[in-house]
């Protein structure tokens, strides 16, 4: 009986690890292998590769573009998704009217999927399109959002932002909710003035939050794929190609498994570097460290 | 007074301004599924409100697109992976946050590392590994479903997010159960369960809200129609009317009504605020 009760914790255990040993474990392993092997020539019989499939990436202009993309990518949304969010968040955060529905209307974007949402954009951004019309209204040229190479990854980012903010506004109103009140009173006694007062009194306090939103706003941004899978297949020129689409088109377009799975071991170096960040220092106490 | 005045009208302007971006995109595509054959959708300038609105490109996206399946087959894969997440994920937290046992901390940070390892890094050998259990559309309907929920069926974060309600509950409370005579599973689903049920509720919210949105994954496996999700669904149209806006619009609008409608109902989970974060793959 003493017996059975020691193997309790793992049978509670037990359906938890099936999945994550077959969908997880498993995989993760095999990317690592598959990465030393060449597909290229015979994907019936693959060769091992050693560090071959790592040096032609480095050596290829394409990969070294989709990685400088990425990174692109990730400084055109994340300053936007820390800051922007944490603005809208102090101004609810306070007895201001209609608090419920300016949020719910604010979060909407967060629920729908990203796959309408960038259908929806793609509309805006035809060459006839709204956002056209308004620049004209206010005397510029129209520009082909996603048919231009310069502007193709702005426009791409705008939906990633649009997507974005309301859940990283969820985020910091939460974080808001805990700073002392008693702070607010006796920075007003001082005399200091709003803005002055958020800076001195809620900055410090949300410090935490706004590095959270910035780890985990860059994860996201790492691993962008969708927005660009819908509106513009990576193009014009490879303009919007990140590291995902990448990953995708080498695997499931070209079958060539060894590269894909060799870009698919950088990314997940570069993603664990942030998640490490992110789970050790700024979210010890969610997962109980 | 007046200084309140502008500072409240500061934030009510700049409010009304994001809302309006907000909706903006959807009110567009909503006002070209609108637009009549008889009506220019590139029309300059632009008119946001058709000039004669009809229900016509609804009717129409409705009879040439399964769009009432896609809607079905999300629900049930959404469906099936909340409840797998919430059993899988509960089972897992119990003992992690109320029983000591050998490697208990290697199950911990097992648990950890699925966190940081993005699914887009792995996708091709779990791709792999679902053709060789032959999980796939082509092979049957159940197939095609249990390809798409089993490797959802348990996120780290779920796990995580349970513990920690487990390990608010008080001791005592297990220990009377025990003297009582129940054994760890009647003390799992008949005490510890009911008292996590505000956490099981926003696991369940933020998980059908992952997988009804989920769109590269069904994306790589399905290749049946009948098993389309309504983003992979939606994403097709776009190829199937190219030259059509208005039933790309019209078949997205129609898309989007069900989540709004669950996302409404349950507003409080979404805007408490407590929660958020919590869950996020």
């Amino acid at each position: 009986m003493s017996f059975l009760l020691k193997l309790t914790p793992y049978f509670f255990l037990i359906p938890a690890f099936v999945i994550l040993g077959i969908f997880f474990f498993v995989p993760f392993f095999q990317t690592i292998y598959l990465s030393f092997f060449d597909y290229s020539k015979d994907i019936y019989n693959p060769q091992f590769a050693a560090w071959a499939n790592y040096v032609y990436l480095l050596k290829n202009p394409l990969f070294i573009k989709t990685i400088l993309n990425t990174f692109y990518f990730l400084v055109l949304c994340v300053p936007f998704l820390v800051i922007f969010p944490l603005f809208l968040a102090i101004l609810l955060n306070t007895k201001i009217r209609f608090k419920t529905f300016y949020k719910l209307i604010i979060y909407l974007p967060v629920v729908v999927s990203i796959v309408v949402v960038a259908i929806a954009f793609k509309w805006l951004y035809a060459p006839e399109g709204l956002l056209n019309y308004f620049l004209e209204l206010i005397h510029f040229h129209p520009i082909g959002w996603l048919s231009d190479p310069r502007f193709a990854m702005f426009s791409v980012a705008l939906v990633t932002i649009f997507k974005g903010v309301g859940y990283y506004m969820m985020i910091y109103l939460a974080a808001l909710m805990s700073v002392p009140k008693d702070l607010y009173e006796a920075a007003e006694i001082d005399g200091t003035d709003s803005w002055a007062k958020h800076i001195n009194v809620t900055l410090p306090h949300i410090m935490p939050t706004l590095a959270l939103v910035t780890t985990i706003s860059s994860i996201s941004a790492l691993k962008v794929f969708v927005e660009i899978y819908v509106m513009t297949h990576g193009g014009p020129l490879d303009s919007t190609k990140t590291i995902v689409y990448y990953i995708y088109e080498r695997a499931f377009e070209n079958l060539d498994l060894g590269i894909a799975s060799a870009a698919a071991v950088v990314l997940l170096l570069v993603v664990m570097i942030f998640s490490m960040v992110n789970i050790f220092v700024f979210e010890r106490k969610k997962y109980g460290l | 007074m007046i200084k309140n005045f502008f500072r409240g009208s500061f934030a009510h302007l700049t409010l009304i301004i994001v809302c309006v971006l907000s909706l903006l995109p959807f009110l567009w595509l909503f006002s070209t599924a609108l637009k009549g054959a008889g009506e220019n959708i590139f029309q300059y300038p632009p008119q946001l409100l058709p000039s004669d609105p009809t229900l016509s490109n609804f009717k129409e996206v409705l009879r040439l697109v399964p769009i009432i399946g896609y809607v079905i087959n999300s629900f049930i894969v959404a469906a099936f992976t909340v409840v797998l997440n919430l059993l899988f994920s509960a089972m897992a937290a119990y003992p992690l946050a109320r029983m000591e046992f050998f490697g208990k901390k290697t199950v911990f940070f097992a648990v950890l590392s699925t966190i940081m390892v993005p699914f887009q890094a792995i996708m091709l050998p779990i791709y792999i590994i679902t053709l060789k259990l032959n999980l796939i559309d082509s092979a049957g309907l159940v197939q095609g479903y249990l390809g798409l929920i089993l490797p959802f069926a348990v996120n780290a974060f779920g796990i995580f997010l349970l513990r920690q309600a487990f390990l608010a509950i008080p001791k005592e409370l297990e220990e009377s159960a025990v003297i009582d005579g129940c054994n760890s599973w009647q003390i799992f689903t008949k005490i510890l369960l009911p008292m996590i049920k505000p956490s099981l509720a926003v696991l369940a919210i933020f998980t059908f809200i992952g997988s009804w949105g989920e769109f590269l994954w069904p994306s790589i496996v399905l290749t049946n129609e009948k098993l389309f999700t309504l983003p992979v669904g939606i994403n097709n149209l776009q190829g199937a009317f190219s030259a059509n806006y208005r039933l790309i619009a019209a078949g997205s609008i129609i898309s989007i009504v069900p989540i709004v409608v669950f996302f409404l109902s349950l507003q409080k989970y979404f805007i408490s605020g407590q929660n958020e974060g919590a869950v996020k793959g």
